[in-house]
């Protein structure tokens, strides 16, 4: 029953995105009439069926409905609560559920609340959305249907895998999609304003919340992503530019270029093709990025759902989508492109180069992806992975973050190198000092060397822009930017640090020896036993000191599973200000004079949790942002009511007085 | 100016293109070996199990070519190969095994189980040969020529389609 | 062996059902820890992991799978190369990540060979020799990868043009 009703919820919602649909594009065109009346209940309305169908599917999975082929397939009675509910977004058609709820709920969201665009532009663009919704639709319905039951009720399900019971890994997806989503919406604003040539700072305005809360929560994603895979696979890496990652990173290039873009935009009435395009490049790399993880053409750990046949699915829709916002903008980017004007020394200056720098890192990383995918057509096949990433992207993040540092201190329209003379010769200052300590202090390699200098001045750069202001009454749109900006450099110091000053030690220890590895001493203490709910594991206890200081516990275990049959490490880490010591146990090898020895692998990693610090402090920054944004929206709705109900009175006073 | 708006869709048409193409191409993960037409590597190798001799290089430079399988008593699949690798030895192909990474006692009762096709196998702990000659998995079969030359990688198990085919590449290799 | 074939058949769903080709040879070897990053794997799995029904590989580690050289800056360029091949039974992990056996042996390889005064880039082009350019994670300039190269070259021309039209000093229309 209640499958039935996820399911008829899921068709009523389509049948309303169809309804969306051709009423925009005709409320497009007229506003005024009946039809164009109907878009905006109809997105609303959408939205909340589609919530409602998902919300049938989180119930079946919290119930363990074993009839149904989803949750037999990917759930488990003995699954503790909190993981059967995260089961459900974590396969292929609950995902996609997922997706389709979040961007029907963005649309009604949209159609309830924006109301600064002109009718027509809100017609298009809610019409584009039901558009792009209308493949989902279809592609759950027909393809990928989350609410099919079995002809006969499982015994028990097949999902109890472990490496998904994980409270990180819980979250991750549902992050991810509020991005690439809310990039959609963006994708749809950009449309819509093509297609009714209204390009203006006022779509700017509209749009940018929306991209700002997609780029928050993408922001988020990445970092979760990046420190679950640090802990939980066992050997503290924590990018790897494999493709699935990289599918995460590219939208959020693009949004980060779409973000500041449209901040120009609204602010200066400038860079308005390249606005429209980010919006629906964004959007593009969502898309491609989803079609890449799901269609198994790439060779990727992250490989789930991996068939060809979903695949050629979602890159139809593709070719549909992006094929036609690409043909909309070639043809109509010309009579856009015209907007203000502005020297090379001033804040729209940097923000081009930042935006070119950030196209260009996309590009590399695009290019580096799908490499391997293009030899593969010629049957040579290649791998692409940190070794050409690391270097290329790098050089355009280095004069990208030089600008970084010295553009937001920059006037609009014009200014001159002169006026900011000083911070700039700070900044210089900072990263020659900073450089010149490392020369001598250390030895590491040219890449990470660069990434702890520019972080540094980085890190002081951004608190410039606060210089000579009033702190109290600044906006706090402006906060956001300098904690972003910091929150980078802070990100970037970790990244830096890591690769330059992390040891590792592999040592076979038996019970009382010892391992070093950089300032840390650590005693393995014993080796036993341990068993969890559906796991047994061997769990060293090891007793780690920094520095001659009082030990510390640790206890790293190797866990074995047994449905399905699975062995997983679960690592443990000592953190401290300046870094973590990371333990893995691993199997036994052999015995010494002292007993069985085990392998210990062990990790200093000087500041890496600042990667993630850093990662917090970005996504802070852009809600900071957003709330700012938010804020000065309602209080110019609030002044404007104000003002109006004023004109309404005085016109009232004016005309008792006329009669009087 | 007006063909730079048009860039991004060809980028876009270009992807597609090979996506599509992609798509239809059956997805194959074989790490084929890049040292067909080279000799093989120089290795001497200990004996695997207590009836057959061990294996050097210089037993395959005899003038007579011979099949080189890669396999191990814990791989499933070298069960299901088992019988083709007799049937390949009773058409007269000379069969030669390498070991990855067994111990003698799992060596024999594989043998025992599942019979022995090889005159020869040598026991590879470290992978010194597998990684020499490019085998990234087992089971593999080579064809190496009568100088120690490598002519043919077949990976996976061996299975009947497949005999016919080993046999020729030997013949082939005669001449 | 049941347990095998139904993970098999649940894992690989392929045309002509049963074993697919993918299960035809130990592609994974079950590689022991999470350490092959076969997670996720509640979205099925590309390939099916060959877990075999005997005894696994009960042979010991390389001795310098898991044993680092003495000398710590010959570690340190083992080290910095390990992290640059690719494990060959793994989706996408280098052989530094990875607890499969083969990876083992190969940093077996990798660390012996530096510890006899081998250079890095002489290790890397004997492995691709073997295996083409598929083993290293570094792309090197060739016939077949020059695009990767060409690209963002031109991506910077591109960069320095693309600059230079927007920012030339233009007076207000």
């Amino acid at each position: 029953m209640i499958a039935e009703l996820g399911l008829a919820a899921l068709w009523l919602a389509a049948a309303l995105a169809a309804l969306q649909l051709v009423a925009g594009f005709l409320g497009a065109r007229n506003p005024d009439t009946e039809m164009a009346a109907l878009v905006r209940p109809a997105a609303v309305v959408q939205g909340l069926l589609c919530a409602f169908a998902f919300v049938m599917l989180l119930w079946l999975f919290a119930v363990t409905d074993l009839s149904v082929k989803l949750v037999a397939t990917n759930s488990h009675s003995a699954k503790p609560p909190i993981f059967k509910l995260s089961g459900a977004w974590g396969n292929h058609e609950g995902s996609m559920l997922l997706w389709i709820t979040v961007m029907a709920l963005a649309g009604g969201l949209i159609a309830a609340v924006e109301r600064r665009l002109p009718e027509k532009t809100m017609q298009a663009t809610l019409g584009a959305q039901a558009f792009v919704g209308l493949g989902f639709y279809a592609f759950l319905l027909f393809s990928s249907n989350p609410f099919e039951r079995l002809p006969q009720p499982a015994v028990e399900g097949l999902g109890l895998n472990p490496l998904l019971q994980d409270i990180g890994l819980a979250f991750h997806p549902p992050t991810l999609y509020f991005g690439y989503v809310g990039l959609s919406v963006a994708f749809s604003f950009a449309v819509g304003a093509l297609l009714t040539r209204q390009v203006t700072p006022e779509f700017a305005r509209a749009m940018r919340p929306w991209v700002l809360g997609a780029w928050v929560f993408l922001t988020l994603g990445i970092t979760a992503g990046s420190y679950w895979a640090y802990y939980e696979l066992g050997w503290g890496g924590w990018w790897f530019w494999d493709p699935v990652e990289n599918a995460s990173l590219m939208p959020w290039l693009a949004a980060t270029a779409l973000l500041h873009s449209a901040s120009v935009l609204a602010a200066r009435d400038a860079l308005r093709a390249w606005t429209i395009m980010l919006g629906v490049v964004a959007f593009s790399m969502s898309m491609v990025g989803t079609f890449l993880v799901r269609s198994g053409i790439l060779t990727s750990v992250h490989a789930f759902a991996v068939d060809p046949e979903r695949g050629s699915f979602i890159l139809v829709l593709l070719a549909i989508y992006i094929g036609g916002a690409l043909v909309l903008f070639a043809t109509r980017a010309s009579s856009i492109a015209e907007g203000e004007r502005f020297a090379a020394t001033s804040r729209e200056g940097a923000l081009v180069v930042n935006n070119v720098m950030l196209c260009a890192i996309l590009g590399v990383v695009l290019m580096g992806t799908l490499y391997p995918l293009l030899t593969e057509a010629f049957d040579v096949r290649v791998s692409v992975g940190p070794p050409y990433f690391n270097p290329v992207s790098a050089i355009f993040v280095v004069p990208m973050l030089l600008v970084m540092m010295v553009g937001p201190l920059l006037r609009w329209r014009r200014d001159r190198l002169e006026r900011v003379k000083a911070p700039v010769a700070l900044v210089a200052a900072i990263l020659l000092g900073t450089l010149a300590v490392l020369l001598i202090v250390s030895t590491t390699g040219l890449l990470p060397l660069l990434g702890l200098v520019l972080a540094a001045a980085l890190a002081v750069a951004s608190f410039l822009p606060l210089r000579g202001r009033n702190l109290r009454r600044l906006p706090l749109a402006v906060w956001g930017m300098v904690i972003a900006h910091f929150g980078l450099a802070v990100a970037l110091f970790g990244m830096a640090s890591e690769s330059a000053f992390s040891q590792e030690k592999l040592a076979a220890v038996a019970a009382g020896d010892t391992a070093e590895v950089g300032p840390w001493s650590v005693v393995l203490d014993g080796v036993h036993p341990v068993a969890g709910p559906n796991w047994t594991a061997l769990e060293g206890q090891l007793l780690a000191s920094y520095d001659g200081g009082d030990p510390i516990e640790l206890d790293p275990q190797a866990r074995s599973f047994w449905a399905p049959v699975q062995q997983t490490t679960e690592s443990a880490l000592a953190t401290r200000w300046n870094g973590q010591l990371y333990a893995v146990i691993g199997n036994e090898a052999g015995a010494g004079e002292n007993g069985a020895r085990w392998q210990l692998r062990l990790w200093w990693k000087p500041f890496v949790t600042f990667i993630w610090y850093g990662g917090l402090l970005v996504a802070l920054g852009g809600v900071l942002a957003l709330l700012g944004r938010l804020f000065d929206d309602l209080k110019r709705r609030r002044v404007k009511a104000r003002l109006a109900e004023r004109r309404a009175d005085e016109a009232e006073l004016a005309a008792a007085g006329g009669r009087g | 100016m007006r063909w730079w708006w048009w860039i991004p869709l060809a980028l876009f048409a270009l992807f597609l293109g090979v996506a599509a193409y992609q798509l239809t191409q059956p997805k194959d993960e074989f790490i084929p070996s890049t040292m067909i037409g080279e000799p093989l590597p120089e290795f001497d190798l200990r004996p695997a199990a207590a009836d057959r001799p061990g294996l050097s290089d210089a037993y395959f430079r005899d003038g007579t070519p011979k099949l080189l399988n890669i396999w191990a008593s814990w791989c499933v699949p070298c069960i299901a190969e088992a019988p083709q690798l007799e049937r390949l030895r009773q058409s007269g192909a000379e069969i030669v095994g390498v070991a990855i990474r067994d111990r003698p006692q799992d060596v024999a009762g594989f043998l025992a189980r599942y019979g022995n096709p090889y005159s020869r196998i040598g026991a590879d702990d470290l992978s010194e040969v597998q990684l020499g000659i490019g085998s990234s998995g087992v089971p593999e079969t080579f064809v190496i020529d009568g100088q120690g030359r490598i002519i043919y990688q077949h990976i996976g198990d061996v299975r009947a389609e497949h005999v016919p085919l080993l046999l020729e590449k030997l013949r082939e290799a005669q001449d | 062996m049941t347990l095998l074939r139904h993970l098999v058949d649940v894992l690989s769903p392929r045309e002509g059902g049963g074993l697919g080709p993918m299960a035809t040879r130990c592609w994974a070897e079950a590689p022991a820890f999470a350490g092959a990053r076969a997670y996720l794997a509640a979205f099925l799995l590309a390939f099916a992991l060959c877990l075999p029904a005997a005894a696994q590989q009960s042979l010991p580690p390389a001795p310098y799978a898991y044993r680092q050289l003495e000398d710590p800056r010959q570690e340190a360029a083992a080290q910095a190369l390990m992290e640059t091949l690719r494990c060959l039974k793994c989706q996408s992990q280098s052989i530094a990540d990875s607890d499969a056996p083969m990876a083992g042996d190969m940093r077996h390889q990798v660390r012996t060979r530096i510890a006899a005064g081998e250079e890095p880039e002489a290790i890397r082009a004997w492995l691709v020799q073997r295996y083409g350019d598929y083993v290293s994670y570094a792309p090197a300039v060739s016939e077949t990868t020059w695009p990767l190269f060409a690209v963002p070259a031109l991506l910077v021309l591109a960069v320095l043009l693309a600059l230079w039209r927007r920012l030339r000093l233009r007076r207000r229309a």
